[in-house]
């Protein structure tokens, strides 16, 4: 019965954080300010993820050129400048990090 | 053309109605396959909740089921912890909210989307909204022709919620059996996509200073509790950006530029 109440309690607050902007979109006007905020957004939350990951691969600090994690990121922000291309990056930048892995282990 | 539908017209429109429905089925399929290398970076993440969940003292049910309706990678772990420590609904619950709070900010950043959908596409786009998702859906909105970009994120929603139930289950058949695959590296696979998401932004130098805000306060922020530290730095960096906004338009304006 606990869990009953902890995955219904979980779902709604999950899903009403996630919907609750959709369901009022149309009574929603945002002003140019915040229009030009949002831009920001995709950018700043999805690199506020990679950098802790890259950072912190097994949950300690490793500030280090023996960190493929960062090695590989690094070489991987060079290639999307680039090459301008999603699939190339993540092609060839999951490859650098597997050969970068297997050398520095 | 008259009033009266001639023959061709008849062919054409029966082409435009089936060209509608192969297009949509085509976003489907792109937004599934631009998902692809995120899905790949969550397998782990997914095996490994379906181990946690057992040895933290979830039933297998209620593993099940938090991975079907709550859909929230980051807040069923903290959860799992949060169970194993003998925490109270309330205060998991609480938990969850507070660890989720940044998919304000996603589905914030999606509004003028999606405002032309029925409520019924809303619901079930905005219950599929993940990290994931919104990284693949933010560079296809970036894109100019947006028609039928609601089939894309559908297509993205699909794969990955799809996927993290596959997961959850084979961690839950493994059980105490763990594979080791958190260790394989495959996380990676989010770390390299995402990079490929931001790029294209840093076009300005607002953009580039923005996110390196977001980057060193995601650091100097890390110990603090339930991924907090991720909304102050998002929040810090959209508020540099738009000051650096403000300064470059002034200039431009006096002219000393």
């Amino acid at each position: 019965m606990q869990e009953f109440w902890l995955i219904l309690g979980m779902f709604l607050v999950t899903f009403g954080i996630r919907y609750v902007m959709f369901a009022f979109a149309n009574s929603l006007k945002f002003s140019p300010r915040l229009e030009q905020a949002l831009r920001y957004v995709p950018p700043t939350v999805l690199t506020a993820i990679i950098v802790p990951a890259v950072l912190y691969p097994h949950g300690e600090f490793f500030l280090s050129w023996r960190n493929p994690y960062l090695l590989a990121a690094i070489i991987s922000i060079v290639l999307a400048f680039k090459t301008r291309d999603l699939l190339k990056t993540i092609a060839i930048g999951m490859l650098i990090f597997f050969i970068l892995r297997y050398l520095l282990a | 053309m008259g009033y009266f539908p001639t023959k061709s017209s008849y062919k054409s429109f029966a082409m435009t109605v089936r060209g509608q429905k192969s297009d949509n089925w085509l976003q489907f399929k792109k937004g599934s396959v631009a998902t692809l290398p995120l899905i790949v970076g969550a397998i782990p993440f997914g095996i490994l909740f379906g181990t946690l969940a057992q040895q933290s003292g979830l039933s297998i049910i209620a593993a099940i089921c938090m991975s079907f309706f709550v859909f929230a990678g980051s807040a069923q772990f903290i959860a799992l912890g949060l169970v194993a420590a003998g925490a109270s609904v309330p205060v998991i619950i609480l938990t969850t909210f507070i660890v989720n709070i940044r998919h304000l900010l996603y589905s914030t950043a999606l509004v003028p989307k999606i405002k032309h959908l029925p409520q019924s596409w809303r619901a079930v786009l905005s219950f599929g909204l993940t990290d994931e998702t919104f990284a693949a859906v933010s560079q296809r909105y970036q894109s100019p022709d947006v028609t039928n970009a609601h089939w894309f994120y559908l297509g993205s929603v699909v794969a990955m919620w799809g996927n993290w139930q596959l997961c959850t289950w084979i961690g839950l058949a493994l059980g105490s059996n763990i594979p080791g695959i958190e260790s394989w590296g495959l996380e990676f696979a989010m770390v390299v996509t995402f990079i490929g998401v931001v790029v294209p932004y840093l076009s300005s130098w607002s953009m580039i200073v923005s996110v390196t805000v977001a980057g060193v306060l995601a650091i100097l922020c890390i110990d603090l509790p339930h991924n907090s530290g991720l909304i102050v730095a998002a929040l810090s960096g959209i508020s540099v950006g738009l000051l650096c906004d403000n300064l470059i338009s002034t200039h431009l304006n006096k002219g000393s530029i």
